[in-house]
């Protein structure tokens, strides 16, 4: 290590000198050490451990098709739905660069929602990286208000009916609700006023604090270092240069592995944008290709995929109070998963049946329940069996510190478990 | 095998099932099992008659609001002349679009609403909609436009296609169970045969499809070689990551 | 296989994932940037104009727009015609080598037909807006003025055939636009199909 930083001092041509200058006035050699050839990551790394990267992948192409977007996109009630298909048809290449972003809109939630899963499979939430999770879910609440409001903006029926129920849910707030869904308006109605505001959260406020939050979310990793699929803490067992035993340097060696699974999941993500970009109509829903018309209700009105677990827990309580209190205590409970375990095992590789059987039914409840919120309301069966997995959902949380407090868990080997291939 | 294993695949799999099913048809109303339309939109000679159905039947009060004619021209392979002779009536330039010449407060007042832009009906109603829409007009003496539809009841749109197609009524019928079957048999002869009638339609759907979305052929053609790309640049970058692990023990 | 040999290998692949990646970076920037070229509204709303000049006047001028640019048609007089050289050693570049015309219009008109003139009404300096002084020894242009454009911006002169002074900040001519007659008097500005020099 100390000839390293000998090389970098010592004066070896033009550019050399360069990067010693910016040193000199900007830690960029200090960074990019500290961030990525000299921070050590576990080397056990399995599959579940991409999302992270694929998560700042797929923010890359928001941000970029977002702004492409803006440039054609005209945030009024007369001019918004019109605007979109003048993307679609007559700007030169609007159609990729909307696809991109509509397709990205449903990926982004994929890869994130399978981010959560790894850390609550891997522990990835426990002391001490309780602010990491913590930041991870403000990072979350931030993508739910980015595509909600997002969604209005190409001003179709779904867009116009969505946004009006999940604005009414503030309703649900005693004494305040009824003002409060006007000030979120800011008209009595959807209005033009709505979309304009919406507009300026969607592309300005909130992508805002998106990269905040993730660039945040990324100091703190790096401050705790990364977990592992055998959540064993690596810095435990250093070497004598102060390197982890079992650590290895995230470049060049994860950002070789990062990039194979970047290119796989663009393979996914082409499929969709170039042969289904409608994904059955989950992605780009068939309602919204009508205009928005406040006078008419689409008959079936779903939210788009990525909400309908907690719209699904929301439609299972009989009164509007209840159901989104519900609704909001299933985010939470999230929140407060660092608390609510209390086994001193990280990772379900040495937990006891009773947390994997507990996840499975967790993991099985939501994906259930997203189901369950895509189908008509009319159907008795489907509240019925919506009851039950809210039941199954909350159960995980409630009785979280009981059964893991008694978990009998497998010893925890001293170091990572790799087989070199 | 453990169940992080497990996992996996079973997520995907749960994940790829759930998106991958076609929303149920919750536009079909009624309950009217939906005829598939089988339209082709690669077929450009039933998109230029297509065209043609279209401008000839339904452009007196449908506009098309988003279809520029210069660009149906260069999609549907025609001269910009044989854009101007048989597809323009009323627009007056080869890069407007497809608008109507009825004002749409008339159309509103006679139709009892002003009658939807099409050029994205496809899209937001399924092309078996629209197909089964079109063929299942029958009589009925209560509505003012004297038939009614099995797909849209009470459908403010009279029969344009009549003449085509000739009269139907709509016949019940019960069977041994006591499930109702409704039919719709001929009453008049049409100026088509029903095959003619089918394919008629088909060309007209098969136009509206393409509209709805008129960059899909080349969506596609350009996904293969984004594709194509992709796997070449997977094998390098799987061959480089696997060179760099080899150090790792 | 040898430390160096993999190390090579290693160089090897670096360099071409590298260049493949690189490749591909750029043809995903391709619709990025054609994005911003006119789109199929800017260029319906940019189609040609057809201008009917039969009432014009000879020595009047009409306005135009075109892409946003205002388009003058001026039908000279044959006075103006004659004197259209008039000036010829005040100008410079008086055989339009280094100003934007359609080929058909470089010659001494500037135009295809010598009577009508066609131009782009947006001074060669910066953009404004000349004014046409079409009459002769004006006060304030000089005993040697025999009709022109003047721009009130920066003073910068141009003769009858909109070609440049010498000693005014414009550098080159007005710019003429591609156009043809469809008619004796019905002009179309902005599309010059089939039209030779």
């Amino acid at each position: 290590m100390n000839a390293a930083r000998a090389d970098a001092v010592a004066p070896a041509g033009r550019f050399a000198r360069f990067i010693a200058w910016v040193d000199a006035r900007f830690p960029l050699t200090k960074l990019i050490r500290e961030h990525a050839t000299e921070y050590y990551a576990a080397k056990n790394f399995n599959v579940w451990y991409v999302f992270g990267v694929l998560a700042i992948v797929v923010l890359g192409i928001q941000l970029i098709t977002g702004i492409w977007l803006t440039m054609s996109y005209k945030p009024a009630a007369t001019d918004a739905f019109a605007s979109v298909e003048y993307i679609m048809r007559d700007v030169n290449w609007g159609w990729l660069i909307r696809y991109m972003h509509s397709t990205g809109a449903s990926a982004f939630f994929i890869v994130v929602y399978l981010h959560m899963f790894r850390g609550m499979m891997y522990g990835s939430y426990k002391p001490p990286r309780e602010l990491l999770w913590i930041i991870g879910m403000l990072i979350y609440l931030a993508l739910m208000a980015e595509a909600f409001f997002g969604y209005l903006l190409p001003w179709g029926q779904m867009s116009y009916w969505g946004a009006q129920v999940i604005v009414s849910l503030f309703g649900a707030i005693p004494a305040i609700g009824d003002s409060l869904v006007e000030w979120i308006r800011g008209d009595y109605f959807i209005s033009d006023i709505t979309l304009n505001r919406f507009f300026a959260l969607h592309v300005v406020a909130v992508p805002l604090a998106l990269v905040l939050l993730v660039v945040v979310h990324i100091m703190a990793l790096h401050e705790t270092g990364s977990l592992n699929p055998d959540g064993i803490e690596i810095k435990e067992h250093k070497g004598p240069d102060g390197i982890p035993l079992d650590g290895i340097p995230f470049h060049p060696y994860y950002t070789a592995k990062d990039l194979v699974a970047i290119v796989v999941f663009l393979v996914f993500f082409s499929l969709v944008v170039f042969f289904a970009p409608e994904m059955g109509g989950y992605f780009l829903e068939h309602a919204n290709f009508e205009p928005a018309n406040m006078l008419k209700t689409p008959e079936h009105i779903a939210p788009v995929w990525y909400f309908t677990p907690f719209y699904a827990i929301l439609r299972a309580v009989p009164s509007k109070g209840l159901g989104a209190l519900l609704m909001l205590l299933a985010i939470v409970a999230l929140f407060l998963l660092p608390w609510l375990d209390r086994c001193k095992v990280k990772s379900i590789r040495y937990r006891g049946w009773i947390y994997k059987l507990a996840l499975a039914a967790f993991a099985i409840s939501f994906v259930a329940l997203g189901y369950l919120g895509l189908q008509p309301a009319t159907e008795k069966v489907f509240v019925y069996a919506a009851r039950v997995f809210t039941a199954i959902y909350f159960a995980f949380f409630v009785f979280m510190p009981i059964y893991t407090r008694y978990e009998k868990t497998k010893p925890v080997p001293e170091r990572v478990v790799y087989h070199a291939e | 095998m453990s169940l992080e294993k497990l996992k996996f695949p079973a997520a995907s799999a749960v994940l790829v099932l759930v998106m991958g099913a076609p929303l149920a048809a919750s536009a079909a109303g009624d309950g009217i099992a939906l005829e598939h339309a089988g339209n082709d939109v690669g077929n450009v000679a039933s998109l230029q008659r297509g065209a043609r159905n279209f401008v000839n039947y339904c452009m007196g009060c449908h506009s098309a609001k988003y279809v520029r004619f210069n660009r149906l021209a260069k999609d549907l392979q025609l001269s910009e002349d044989q854009v101007i002779d048989n597809l323009m009536f009323a627009a007056e330039k080869l890069h407007e679009t497809m608008q109507v010449a009825m004002p749409p407060e008339d159309a509103a007042r006679w139709f009892g609403r002003a009658p939807p832009d099409l050029t994205l009906m496809a899209r937001a109603r399924g092309t078996d909609y629209i197909y089964t829409f079109l063929k299942s007009f029958y009589l009925d003496d209560s509505r003012p436009t004297g038939v009614n539809n099995l797909v849209l009841a009470g459908a403010s749109m009279p029969h344009v296609l009549w003449e085509l197609q000739g009269l139907q009524r709509k016949t019940v019928e019960q069977d041994e169970a006591g499930h109702e079957h409704i039919r719709l048999e001929p009453v008049t002869e049409g100026s088509l045969t029903p095959e003619e009638y089918d394919q008629f339609v088909r060309d007209l759907v098969n136009f509206l499809d393409y509209t709805a979305e008129p960059m899909q052929l080349e969506r596609q053609r350009l996904g293969f070689w984004v594709l194509l790309y992709l796997l070449v640049f997977g094998l390098f970058a799987y061959l480089l990551k696997a060179e760099i692990w080899k150090d790792v023990k | 296989m040898s430390a160096e040999s993999g190390l090579s290998r290693r160089h090897f692949l670096t360099v071409a994932t590298s260049v493949v990646g690189g490749a591909g970076v750029v043809f995903a920037a391709v619709p990025f940037v054609a994005s911003f070229k006119p789109s199929a509204r800017a260029q319906a709303l940019g189609a040609p104009v057809e201008v009917d000049i039969s009432k014009l006047d000879a020595g009047s001028m009409l306005r135009v727009k075109w892409r946003g640019q205002p388009v003058w048609v001026l039908r000279r007089t044959p006075a103006m015609i004659d004197n259209i050289d008039a000036m010829i050693s005040e100008l410079r570049d008086p055989d339009s080598d280094k100003s934007q015309q359609p080929p058909y219009c470089k010659n001494h008109f500037r135009s295809i037909k010598p009577e009508v003139l066609v131009v782009i009404g947006s001074c060669t300096h910066l953009g404004c807006a000349p004014i046409e002084r079409f009459e002769t020894a004006p006060p304030d242009l000089g005993p040697n003025w025999r009709g022109g454009f003047y721009c009130p911006c920066h003073g910068s002169r141009f003769d009858l055939a909109a070609r440049v002074f010498k000693g005014v900040p414009a550098p080159t001519n007005l710019r003429i636009p591609p156009h043809r007659y469809v008619g004796d008097n019905l002009l179309l500005i902005g599309e010059d199909k089939g039209v030779s020099a």
